[in-house]
Order: structure tokens, then sequence, then C-alpha cells
């Protein structure tokens, strides 16, 4: 080939469009593992049993956060008892039974539309209906029902992306053998999806347990002398109390807010690990 | 049939769940309605939309509001999308397997990193050093919400694009590559512009991410709610709708005037999420459409 | 001879208006080989899978036609499909174990039906796989996955699997086309003990196939049965150009 000025130019072009790249993803992925870091450097400190098991003392300036771990631990555990059956069984229905027609089609951008609603919209929703319609006072069923539809459409589109990845020649196969639609789920399709519903599951309560907004109006307390004692209760929780101890209380210490943010970070990036975990699993045992 | 009658149960259930979602939109969609729109009642539409936000003295106006959202909003997409889709391009295109199993934890990282950890990073490091390094004298400003969300809506685009990049059948790109063309034409050339809509949708779901952060929008962004006078609004502070319902709903009295009106906020962010939804998601469908012909 | 299935008039279209059948009336006869041969996209498949119903999965609507197995019509909607499944078995080309263990692909038939008797599915695993000359070689293996087999092996387990419902009729959809000779032979030898006690129905994936094991046999061509025959009157002296065309290697 001709060596032209042209081409050495477009070669040179390509050369810095190349560095142009990576500079830009360096850019992108540097400041994350920094951060992480950061966060571990000036959190690890703070971290001792006493934190992590004792109440707030002297207006959250020393002590342990117990009551907000506790808290989110709730919140999660009640966000997972309404949105993971609502949101596999949806999942199954869009999936294996909903037939190509109009109503699916309003099914789905429903879907999309919770999905895209801002979080403090859900926050007022369940201030409205929750907390005031139905009474249920500021609480944590009131904040868990309200992440709970929040969560709802990543559990829905996890359960059923997972569910279209078998192959269909085991729902042919199945039926053929007699079984009903049903049967073919429960032996065959909803056991192979599984490790994918699972993943799909802890992602979307990593979301809702990471929440701030949906939960201010709706179940989360600046402080409480006091672990909750029902769902009626309201509750701390570590990302609100986060929010509370960076913002509203003056002559906080730094190794404490670090510490608390720490904390959260372990409980969300530790369930995103357990579903990672599970998926590579799953994906190296699939037999197709 | 003993079977048959178990099923018909599970069946029923199953089918309610799935329409589930619409129920729940229609709630979301009428309780909203409920609480917002005696605002229109109360205070006039001409007032509504005015300039000023000032609850105590009484004026609702939500024009400096969303224009604080707007304002971050295309600042972090001034960041996002060259990021975003920066990175996606290097992760599909040219990235060694080696490196995308590093980089693609570290977007999955970014993507679960909750908002109010961004808003303490951005009050503790973020503000501090825009301040000295830009000379301003708070670094509590719209630039430095936008520099987080971009942050934010980074991982969104990159997955987004990065799908739409993987969809480009190879036979393109070899295509071009055959005709001598050098890797980085036929990126520009040929597989980017082939996925275009599928890049469109990326930057929409972005923007759907962006407008509606609430927490570390809030936290550093120094929530004054006042119409820009010039260009340097980017590095005053600023405060958008989500902040604004955030922090001012714990104050006020329900059924109150202002409460209203922190619904009909609401009401309009619902509709922008809504549009900037059904949007990004029909150009999916169209990208999709677009694929399956190149590829039957 | 009598039939063990007849079709009647069988039009079937897909859902966006295309004829798959066109007017088939065939008898599949009980006890014998009926094999349906023709080249591809002939109709073939659709005919099987609307004999157990299997097309109500995908979009083939009925036109017209009856279909009479055990004198009744199985298009009609109230036909107990799942029943119906259980006597007409279906083998597919390719061979697809259900993601469970040996033992529990053959017995899942019976366990759809409840059966939970642990003497009889021993019972039934052994007397299928045997049927299915797979026994020997996978007796102490039941409780590998189905996916651990050969691929000839895998298509013998899917065999065993319809044979544990102890069918009146199997069908067989190109089940060599994806072996090797061997265990071709095995499944061509199998068959011809199988038809003493049920009807077989055989779509073969070549014309030697279908010569070698027909009783009774049907060319189809696009969407029509062109002929219908006992096997070696068929392949000997077609009475269609058609058919003589196809059998010789003439066609297309």
């Amino acid at each position: 080939m001709e060596n032209s000025d042209a081409a050495r130019t477009s070669r040179r072009n390509a050369l810095l469009g190349v560095n142009l790249l990576r500079l830009i993803t360096l850019l992108t992925a540097l400041p994350v593992i920094g951060v992480i870091v950061y966060i571990i450097v000036r959190g690890a400190p703070a971290l001792s049993w006493e934190f992590i098991s004792a109440m707030p003392r002297e207006g959250m300036r020393a002590g342990g956060i117990l009551p907000a771990i506790m808290g989110t631990f709730y919140l999660t555990l009640g966000t997972a008892v309404f949105s993971v059956p609502l949101g596999v069984a949806a999942g199954i229905y869009i999936a294996e039974y909903a037939p190509d027609n109009r109503a699916t089609r309003l099914v789905r951008i429903a879907i999309i539309n919770l999905a895209g609603i801002p979080s403090v919209v859900y926050g007022l929703f369940g201030l409205g209906l929750f907390v005031l319609f139905l009474k249920f006072g500021t609480s944590i069923l009131a904040a868990s029902l309200t992440l709970s539809i929040m969560t709802l459409p990543v559990i829905i589109s996890t359960t059923e992306e997972a569910l279209r990845q078998v192959p269909n020649a085991f729902r042919v196969v199945s039926t053929s053998l007699g079984a009903t639609r049903w049967q073919t789920i429960k032996r065959i399709t909803l056991p192979q999806a599984l490790p994918g519903v699972i993943t799909g599951v802890i992602l979307g309560l990593e979301r809702a347990a990471g929440e701030t907004a949906p939960i201010m109006f709706t179940g989360a307390a600046f402080f409480l002398p006091l672990l909750p004692q029902s769902p009626l209760d309201a509750t701390m929780a570590l990302p609100y109390h986060i929010f509370v101890i960076s913002t509203s209380v003056p002559g906080m210490p730094v190794e404490i807010q670090y510490g608390t943010v720490l904390v959260l970070l372990i409980f969300v990036l530790g369930m995103n690990v357990i579903a990672t975990l599970i998926r590579n699993r799953a994906r190296a045992r699939r037999q197709w | 049939m003993e079977t048959a009658k178990g099923e018909r149960w599970i069946t029923w259930i199953i089918k309610i769940s799935g329409y589930s979602s619409i129920l729940f939109v229609s709630l979301i969609l009428f309780f909203l309605a409920r609480e917002g729109f005696p605002a229109l009642g109360e205070v006039p539409l001409k007032d509504l939309f005015g300039a000023r936000w000032y609850p105590i003295e009484g004026y609702f106006g939500i024009w400096p509001l969303i224009f604080g959202s707007v304002l971050v909003t295309v600042g972090a997409l001034l960041i996002g999308i060259p990021f975003g889709i920066g990175t996606a391009v290097y992760l599909s295109e040219l990235a060694p397997a080696w490196i995308k199993n590093i980089l693609k934890p570290i977007i999955e990282i970014l993507a679960g990193l909750p908002s109010v950890v961004l808003g303490f990073l951005g009050i503790q490091l973020a503000a501090p050093f825009f301040r000295q390094f830009l000379n301003l004298p708070t670094g509590l400003t719209a630039f430095t919400g936008a520099v987080l969300l971009g942050f934010i809506a980074i991982p969104t685009i990159v997955s987004i694009s990065e799908d739409a990049l993987n969809t480009v059948p190879s036979t393109y790109r070899h295509g071009a590559l055959a005709l001598g063309a050098n890797h980085w034409q036929t990126i520009w050339g040929v597989t980017v512009p082939a996925a275009r809509s599928g890049l469109l949708t990326a930057v929409m779901l972005g923007v759907g991410r962006s407008i509606g952060e609430t927490m570390a929008v809030m936290m550093v962004t120094g929530n004054a709610p006042v119409l820009p006078r010039s260009l340097n609004a980017l590095f005053l502070p600023a405060r958008t709708m989500t902040a604004t319902i955030a922090s001012e709903m714990g104050e006020v009295a329900t059924g109150s005037t202002h409460y209203h009106v922190l619904f009909f906020i609401g009401i309009v962010l619902f509709g922008i999420s809504l549009a900037v939804n059904l949007t990004a998601s029909s150009l999916a469908l169209r990208s999709r459409k677009r694929a399956e012909r190149l590829l039957s | 001879m009598s039939a063990k299935i007849s079709v009647q008039n069988l039009t079937l279209m897909y859902s966006d208006g295309v004829e798959s059948l066109q007017n088939v009336s065939i008898d599949i006869i009980a006890n014998a080989v009926n094999v349906l041969f023709g080249p591809a996209g002939g109709g073939k498949s659709t005919l099987l899978r609307a004999l157990n119903r299997l097309n109500d999965l995908a979009d083939v609507d009925t036109a017209q036609g009856k279909i009479v197995f055990n004198e009744q019509n199985i298009l009609d909607p109230a036909t107990d499909v799942i029943e119906l499944r259980r006597k007409v078995g279906m083998v597919f080309s390719r061979p697809a174990p259900l993601p469970l263990s040996v033992y529990e692909n053959v017995i899942y038939g019976l366990r759809l039906m409840g059966e939970r008797n642990k003497s009889l599915l021993d019972e039934r695993v052994e007397q299928s796989l045997r049927q299915a000359v797979l026994w020997d070689e996978v007796y102490d293996r039941l409780n590998d996955p189905g996916t651990s087999l050969s691929g000839g092996q895998q298509q013998r387990l899917c065999i065993a699997r319809v044979l544990a419902l102890e069918p009146e009729v199997i069908m067989l959809d190109e089940p060599t086309s994806a072996l090797d000779p061997v265990s071709t032979a095995k499944i061509e030898g199998m068959l011809a003990t199988l038809k003493e006690r049920l009807t077989i129905i055989l779509v073969p994936h070549n014309v030697q196939q279908a010569a070698r094991t027909a009783d009774y046999a049907g060319f189809f061509l696009q969407g029509r049965l062109v002929e219908y025959a006992p096997g070696k009157e068929l392949f000997l002296k077609p009475r269609e150009k058609e058919t003589q065309d196809y059998v010789t290697g003439r066609f297309g």
C-alpha cells in the first residue's frame, strides 16, 4: 500500500482516537476505584463491635449505629416479602403466559413506566396511599410497601429475561409428554431460570436497601431511642442516617460519617457480590 | 381432574400479578392527582408557573425548580454522554477480555452506589475540590450536582449503549475492515452509526435517570431556587424539583397549599419520566426491529 | 390393516394466512411403521404436531378437516390434550433430554401424572430403557444428567421417555438426523420390534431411510399428500410422476 500523507494522517488519527477512548474509560473507572478505596481507608478506623452493635449516644456523635443497621435490614426484608412473590409471578406471566396482544403491551408500558418514575415520586405516592389514606402512619410497613412497588419492575424484568433464556425445546418436550403449562414452569423452566431470578431479586433489593428518598416521608426517622417493636413503628435506616449526619448534625465526627457509609457499602455491595457469585456459578453448571 | 383444579388457582394468581403493574401505575397517578390537583385551585396558574419559589410567603412559582432540574440534567449529559458512550465503545469494540473483566464490575459498582453515598462524597470531596479549583464562593453548586449526576447516569448509558453496539452484526465490521478501513474508521464510520438508535435510547434513559435523581443533587447543589441571570448559573447554587420535594415535604402541614404544590411537582416529574421512558422504549423497539431485519 | 388415526380433509394455516397443509387425508395404519417423507417445508412436521395438538403452542390454526383417533375428533376444543399427548408420544429431531437425570427423564411423564410408587417407577425405567435398547449402556449411570450421554444415547433416552407412558402411537420427527450410522441402525432396528405393540409414525431424514423402514409411506410436497401406499409399492412402482422423480433423486 502507498505510504501517502493521507494514509499516514488517518493512521495517526486512528491511534489518537483509540487512545482518547482509553483515556475516557480510565477517567470513568479510576474515580470509582479511588472513591471505594478512600471510603474503606477513612471508614475502617470507625468500625468496631460497638459501632455496629450499640445505640447512638451524645446526639448520634458517638456510640453505634445499630438502629440504622437493623432498620435497613427490616426494610429490605419487608420489601422482599411483598415484591419477590409478586414480581416473580408477574415475570412468569409475561414470559410464559401473556399473549401478544394489546393488553400485554399495556402491561409492558406500565412496567417501563414504573421503572422510570423518580424515587422521590414513589415517596410522595407512599405518603399519599400507605401513610395517609390507609393510615399505616410513618412506619416500616408503609416504607416497605413503597420500596416494593419501586423494586417490582427490576424483579419482573430480570425474571422475564431469565425465563426467556431457557431453551424453548424444553417447553415443547415437556408439553409433548403431557405437562400442563404450570407443570412445565414448576418442574423445568423456573428451576432452570432460578439463578437468574435470584440474581435479579438481589439486585432489586440492593437498590431498595440503598434508597433514601422513598422512605423519607414514609418510614424513616431522624433518631429513635429504641429499636422498632412492630411493622407499624418508624425506623432509622442507613441511607437516611447518612443523609442526616452529613447535612443536619453540626459537629458530627467525620470518622463516624465515613464509618456509616462504609457499613452501607458493605451491605449493598455485599449483596451485589453474592448476586454475581450465584450468576457465575449457575453459568458454569448450566447444561444448555 | 385434581391437578387442573389446583392449576386454575395458580394461573389466576399469576395472571393477576402480571396485570398488577397497571394497577400500581394507576394508583400512583391517582394519589398524585388526589393530593396534587388541589394546588391548581389554590394557586393561580400564572403564579404556579411564576418565577419565584418562596413558599413561606406564599410564592409557589415552579419555574426556578424546573430550570434547576434542566440545568443539572444538561450538565450531567455533557459529562455522561461522552464518558458513557466512550466507555461503551471502548468496552465493546476495543477492550481485550481481561480489561473487560475488570471494567464491567467497576461499572456495576458505580451503578450500585446508593445516591446518598454519592451525595456524601459530593459534600466531603467534590464540593471542596471544585470550590478551590474553580475559585468559587461555595462548592455546593449546580456544577457539582451535574458532575455527580453525570457519574450516576454513566452506568445506565454504558450498559444500554454496549448492548446496542453488540447487536451490530459483525459482518458490518468485517466488511469495513476488508475494504481497508482501520479500526477507528470502522468504529465511527460503521459501528456507531449502525447502533445510533440504541445509543439514543441510552441517552434518553440517562436523561430519565438524571432528572429523577434526588439525594445526591439535593445534598450538593446548595438549595437555592432561583432563576438564572447569566450563563454563570452553572457555577451557582441551584435547586431541582426532586430536591425541593425531598427537602420540604418533611416540614409542610398535610393538606396545606404548600403540600399540594409539592405533589403537583410530583405530577410534573411523573409526566416527564413517562414521556422520556416511552420515547426511549419506542426507540429501543425500533432499533430491535431494525436489527431483526438486518439479521434475517 | 386398520386405521389407528384417520386424518380427513385437513387444512392447516399459519396465523399469517399461509397454508401449511392443504386438504390432506391419510389413514395411519395400526401396528406398522407409517413413513411420511418429502422435501423440507412439505408439511410433515406440522402434521405430526397436529396429531398430538402440539401446534397449540405455535401460531397454527385449523382451517378445516378432522383428525379421528379412538373414535374422537381430537381437533375438538373439548379434547383432553394432556391425555392425548400421553397416548400419542413424540420424539424430536434433535435429542432434547430435559435438564434432569437419566432416571428422572424417563419417568418425567409419570411424575406429571402424580405417580409416586417407587417400585413401579423403577420397574418402568428399566422396562422403557430396555425397549429403547439403552439399558445395558446406562443402568449404572441413572443418576447422571441426561445431557452427559452421547448424542445417540440421548435420542434413545428420549424414545424411552415416551415409551414409559405406554403410548398407543409414537411419532418420530427425523429422529436420526443428528446421529451417526451405528446409532441410526439401532433406532431403526428398535422400530421394527416396537411396531408389534404400538403404531409408529416416522418422518425419515432421507429417502433411503424411508425405503428401509416403511410399511406404509406417504409422499408430501408443498403441503399436499401426493401419494400414499404400502411401502414396497410406493418405492418400487410409484403412481405419480412427482413421487417417482423424488425417490429416484431426479427431483428439483
